[in-house]
């Protein structure tokens, strides 16, 4: 698995090493890996593209990239709406960036030269504990501290001492289970299209590729969903009175 | 003729068993050579079962109530990757341990 990814090693050449070599460490071979310069290339694409985008916005006259996005963000929120809850709101910057985050880095991978940095586990493992560290922040800043806890031992006093300890497990197997599942499904991915064009070059991994680009799609959605689920079930009860009504979303449950 | 049919195909999986155990003598990592594409074999029929079966009851209820089709499609998605998981938890052990 350790090809040559042009862009990686023009990067390297041209920026990572000068910049590493003004600190003092003078090395021959790449400085960043090539999973962190398609981590740096992304954050720093999403970003310039979203201060860019930030001053051409406007309500009366949208253009055709305002509409797209807007298109995902409602989207998005739509099933915030039914699986947070009512302050969905508050927690969508991190879904949506989490979406764009994963959702270009799966689908770089397809573009020659350069790789999917989520078929590296760390990078992955990166995003998911994030999401572990972020949705039990807001379980603690809802609930208050004993109340959380008690939130994971189950309503009855006799079998809480069992209900706490595998509920403790299960949260811990969410992240593992977030950053196995992505990082499985896209380096699987790669390796299927790199074999291919082991055996019959270009035009045989090319329907692949088309399975790839909805995989892809469909994986950095998956991400995005659990997170929304998790956050959801961090945050739950916290209005169980005014929105009595709403009670049955809460039979989405929370696998891990 | 289908219970010869069993037979045979559990001969050949037995001395697919047998073979890297008979081979370790001279070559230790025969085993697993031979063991971790037939785990991802077993891994890879019993997620794809698993997933017809969840794509049926989808179907189904789809076909009984057109109206529901977004909630089952979430639902589908969902589901499917779960049952992926598993297959990719033997993916991973097999590609890396």
């Amino acid at each position: 698995m350790h090809h040559e990814f042009f862009v990686s090693t023009i990067f390297n050449r041209y920026i990572a090493n000068p910049i590493a070599g003004a600190f003092g460490l003078h090395t021959d071979h790449d400085v960043l890996p090539a999973h962190l310069v398609m981590i740096l290339l992304i954050s720093l694409g999403l970003i310039s593209f979203a201060l860019f985008l930030r001053r051409r916005l406007s309500v009366d006259n949208p253009g055709a990239v305002q509409q797209s996005l807007e298109l995902v963000s409602d989207a998005l929120m739509d099933f915030m709406k039914n699986l947070v809850g009512p302050n969905y709101k508050h927690f969508f910057p991190i879904i949506g960036s989490l979406f764009l985050y994963i959702l270009i880095g799966n689908i770089l991978g397809l573009v020659p030269g350069f790789m999917s940095p989520t078929s590296n586990i760390n990078v992955t493992s990166g995003c998911a504990i994030i999401v572990f560290l972020y949705y039990n922040f807001h379980g603690f800043k809802t609930h208050g501290f004993w109340k959380y806890m008690a939130h994971f031992a189950g309503p009855s006093l006799a079998i809480a001492p069992l209900l706490f300890v595998i509920e403790i497990i299960g949260h811990l197997a969410r992240p593992f289970s977030l950053s196995v599942r992505l990082f499985g499904n896209i380096f699987a991915e790669e390796l299927i299209i790199t074999s291919l064009n082991g055996l019959f070059p270009f035009l045989v991994s090319l329907p692949v590729m088309g399975l790839a680009l909805f995989a892809s799609t469909i994986q950095a959605f998956i991400f995005v969903v659990l997170t929304m689920v998790y956050i959801g079930g961090a945050v739950e009860h916290a209005h169980e009175d005014e929105h009595e009504g709403h009670s049955h979303q809460e039979s989405v449950g929370q696998p891990a | 003729m289908t219970k010869f049919f069993y037979l045979v195909v559990l001969l050949f999986l037995l001395s697919l068993f047998t073979m890297p155990v008979l081979a370790q003598s001279d070559d230790a990592g025969s085993a697993s050579a031979l063991m971790n594409p037939l785990a991802m074999a077993i891994a890879a029929a019993g997620c794809g079962l698993a997933q017809a079966k969840a794509l049926r009851a989808g179907c189904e209820g789809v076909a009984r109530n057109p109206g529901a089709v977004d909630t089952i499609r979430f639902f589908i998605i969902l589901g499917l990757a779960f049952i992926e998981f598993l297959a990719l938890l033997t993916f991973v052990y097999v590609a890396f341990i």
